[in-house]
């Protein structure tokens, strides 16, 4: 009875351990293509325009979404302690160091990832890796790094747009709708946000952004041969970053704080 | 080619607006109008308490932001607290019997040190000491003594529930 239970924990505690590992060291490796993939940088100009630019007008739009019902939501809280004016720095803090960066990451799992994943996942699919391999082009080289090269440079810059159309449209909300001061809202937003706050952003979506490329291009590259399995990498891109995503922003957080 | 040509304009356009947002999120969001380290003169200041003084706080003559604190540390030889600020360039003819306080922006703001204007003729310079300070005001201090005021001058007071017969 007993037994067969602790089999079961065993063995998936090593799956587990396995996925950690394998994780690791294909991050590694992708660490130590890095400076030769950056050699051949018009392919990753090619990624950066896929999971970038391509990026631009979903982020484009949800960041001003967030950044409007920031503002709204703000002003009713702000406004019951009197304290209105401060909705430009509770915006500009919450754009800058949370919303941005995750929001981003979230979303970048959903457009750019998952477009990673089934793209490797199909390249797989349909042997074209097996056949790279067969012309003495390392696949990882030629088709994995670009990809995680161009989704992890890209991901500071998405941030920094979403965070500053976000408070666009807090701005939007705020002082031409609301009506809160506009010399108010940017005078105490200058006060208050100080240089650390907007590296704290970057850096944050910087980590967020090797995350997200690592998953997807890891998912994708080892997904299972199959239709079905295409799919399963894609749905695995998305669970796994949005929760690794959440995780690390918890872990971040409280380490720079 | 023709197809390259396009997926590099826009992987420009895509990276010349993600650092033109970091670059206005970078000067116009945050205050950096005081470079610190550069620029200006330092004066300092010691204080009895600076309450909750931070590194970082403005130095405001009548309103005016003039500069900002630079270093808070405790002083064994006076046994006070030696407030470091640096002032920017511009003003530079602060008379040097001139007071430094420690003020609260409203109720519940940050404090910041206000500088009162003397009547001398000659200025502070890089390096001077303000010789008069008032310092933080801390509210326990204030209500206990309001309290203990209020307990001794209570028997003379003569509340109407404790008349005498």
């Amino acid at each position: 009875m007993i037994v067969p239970l602790a089999r079961e924990v065993l063995t998936s505690l090593r799956t587990a351990l396995e996925a950690l590992g394998a994780y690791t060291l294909f991050g590694l490796r992708l660490v130590a293509e890095t400076p030769r993939a950056l050699l051949r940088f018009s392919l990753v100009v090619q990624q950066i325009h896929n999971a970038g630019a391509h990026s631009l007008v979903i982020i484009m739009m949800s960041g001003l979404f967030v950044g409007m019902v920031l503002g709204l939501q703000g002003f009713d809280l702000l406004e019951r302690f009197g304290s209105e004016e401060s909705l430009g720095t509770a915006a500009a803090l919450g754009l800058l160091k949370e919303l941005g960066p995750v929001v981003t990451a979230l979303l970048f799992a959903g457009r750019a990832g998952t477009a990673l994943a089934s793209e490797l996942g199909l390249m797989r699919a349909t042997d074209q890796l097996a056949a790279m391999e067969m012309m003495a082009v390392d696949p990882v080289r030629r088709v994995v790094m670009p990809r995680f090269l161009g989704g992890t440079l890209s991901m500071p810059l998405l941030a920094a747009i979403f965070s500053m159309i976000g408070l666009f449209g807090a701005q939007l909300v705020g002082v031409q709708l609301m009506g809160v001061d506009s010399g108010q809202f940017w005078s105490q937003m200058r006060g208050a946000v100080e240089f650390g706050d907007v590296m704290e952003g970057v850096l944050k979506s910087a980590v967020f952004g090797v995350a997200c490329s690592l998953i997807a291009v890891f998912e994708g590259y080892h997904s299972v041969p199959t239709a079905e399995g295409v799919g399963r990498a894609t749905t695995r891109t998305v669970v796994i970053s949005s929760v690794v995503v959440l995780l690390l922003d918890y872990m971040l957080t409280a380490v720079m704080l | 080619m023709r197809q390259t040509r396009a997926i590099e304009l826009g992987t420009g356009l895509f990276v010349l607006l993600g650092f033109a947002a970091l670059f206005f999120l970078i000067t116009q969001i945050t205050s950096r109008e005081f470079g610190f380290g550069d620029g200006g003169y330092r004066l300092s200041a010691m204080f009895e308490q600076v309450g909750g003084l931070k590194p970082g706080a403005p130095v405001s003559m009548s309103g005016v932001t003039v500069g900002r604190v630079e270093a808070i540390e405790y002083d064994f030889n006076e046994y006070r607290a030696r407030v470091t600020m640096r002032i920017d360039s511009a003003y530079d003819r602060i008379p040097d019997d001139s007071d430094a306080g420690i003020l609260t922006a409203g109720l519940l703001g940050g404090q910041y040190v206000g500088i009162g204007p003397g009547s001398s003729e000659t200025f502070f310079a890089d390096g001077n000491q303000i010789q008069f300070t008032q310092s933080a005001i801390v509210l326990e201090n204030l209500i206990s003594k309001f309290l203990f005021s209020k307990a001794t001058e209570k028997p003379a007071d003569g509340s109407p529930e404790e008349s005498t017969p």
